[in-house]
């Protein structure tokens, strides 16, 4: 079966879930080079106004990059690639709190010969859908 | 503050060229160690480590969110390296203008799109424009958006992403 005919609107990507805390943090820190106190320190975050250090924006934006990476390398045979992204970062990820990104297609179409699927995707909070982290759209290319 | 943050002389230089940064060749660990952090904990896709998943694919790709320049950068000749240590540099700083004199900043979020793949040993060049600047009445008062726009190509000249990143300063 082609990947095209796997996919249509309403088409639900599997969940990329992750426990988050400084273990997650620090590897990301430490190959984005991106030792920031906010992201390390709980007395940091505190002072920002959360309730303690709290993850990286980017890390979470590469949640929802693996996420579609993950379901067209296992649901299309590798038979895509991301086109584009967007998200904003609306919530903190704070310490302890299990993520998942998600993503639901709402449109294919065909440009050029080339089949398009646009998704809005989003990270939220596992134990409480409602609380979005980091919502967005992505466009993959088939074929 | 004021009716705006945004001066005359900042509206004058939307469109600037902020800075350009040339990585050094992407290498095939740094590759890995960004799908470790970013799998963790569960062992990242085969085509990163897999001989054989990454001779089916063609080679090592990066995955699109892969930031090459993390680090260091190749220093312009004769000049010492930046190690891009100390946070967000405001464009106005950049330009040499006087920056408006918010407290604080958040990274409002990211809209990337993606042409050429990253590969090991491709050596990608960024330029980094100031795109925009609008203001909204926020709960913590006059809120300044600043958008600028990250043009990376490969060594072959090819475009590999353009990305519009958004910060919030307050």
């Amino acid at each position: 079966m082609s990947a095209t005919a796997t996919v249509s609107v309403g088409t639900e990507v599997p969940e990329y879930v992750r426990t988050t805390d400084l273990a997650n943090w620090n590897r990301y820190a430490a190959v984005n080079d991106e030792f920031v106190p906010i992201h390390m320190d709980d007395e940091a975050g505190r002072a920002a106004g959360f309730p303690s250090a709290f993850g990286m924006g980017n890390l979470l934006w590469a949640y929802l990059h693996n996420m579609l990476r993950d379901w067209i390398e296992a649901e299309l045979d590798g038979d895509g690639r991301i086109v584009s992204m967007e998200c904003s970062f609306r919530s903190p990820n704070l310490r302890g709190q299990t993520v998942a990104a998600r993503g639901t297609v709402t449109r294919v179409r065909e440009e050029a010969g080339q089949t398009f699927v646009d998704l809005d995707v989003a990270v939220v909070d596992h134990a409480a859908p409602d609380t979005v982290l980091a919502p967005g759209s992505a466009t993959v290319a088939l074929g | 503050m004021g009716a705006s943050w945004v001066t005359d002389e900042m509206r004058a230089a939307l469109g600037s060229e902020l800075g350009r940064k040339v990585s050094f060749p992407v290498d095939e660990s740094d590759i890995r160690r960004w799908v470790i952090a970013t799998w963790y904990p569960a062992a990242p896709p085969r085509r990163y480590w897999d001989d054989d998943a990454i001779a089916a694919a063609g080679g090592l790709v990066a995955p699109d969110d892969f930031n090459p320049f993390a680090w260091m950068t190749v220093p312009p000749a004769g000049a010492e390296p930046d190690l891009g240590r100390g946070g967000y540099r405001g464009p106005e700083q950049s330009l040499g203008l006087e920056p408006p004199a918010t407290t604080s900043i958040i990274n409002g979020g990211r809209v990337a799109t993606y042409r050429e793949p990253m590969r090991a040993r491709d050596v990608i060049t960024s330029v980094n424009r100031l795109t925009d600047y609008f203001e909204r009445e926020g709960r913590l008062g006059l809120m300044l958006f600043t958008l600028t726009t990250d043009t990376w190509t490969n060594q072959r000249g090819d475009t590999v992403k353009t990305e519009v990143t958004t910060f919030i300063r307050y």
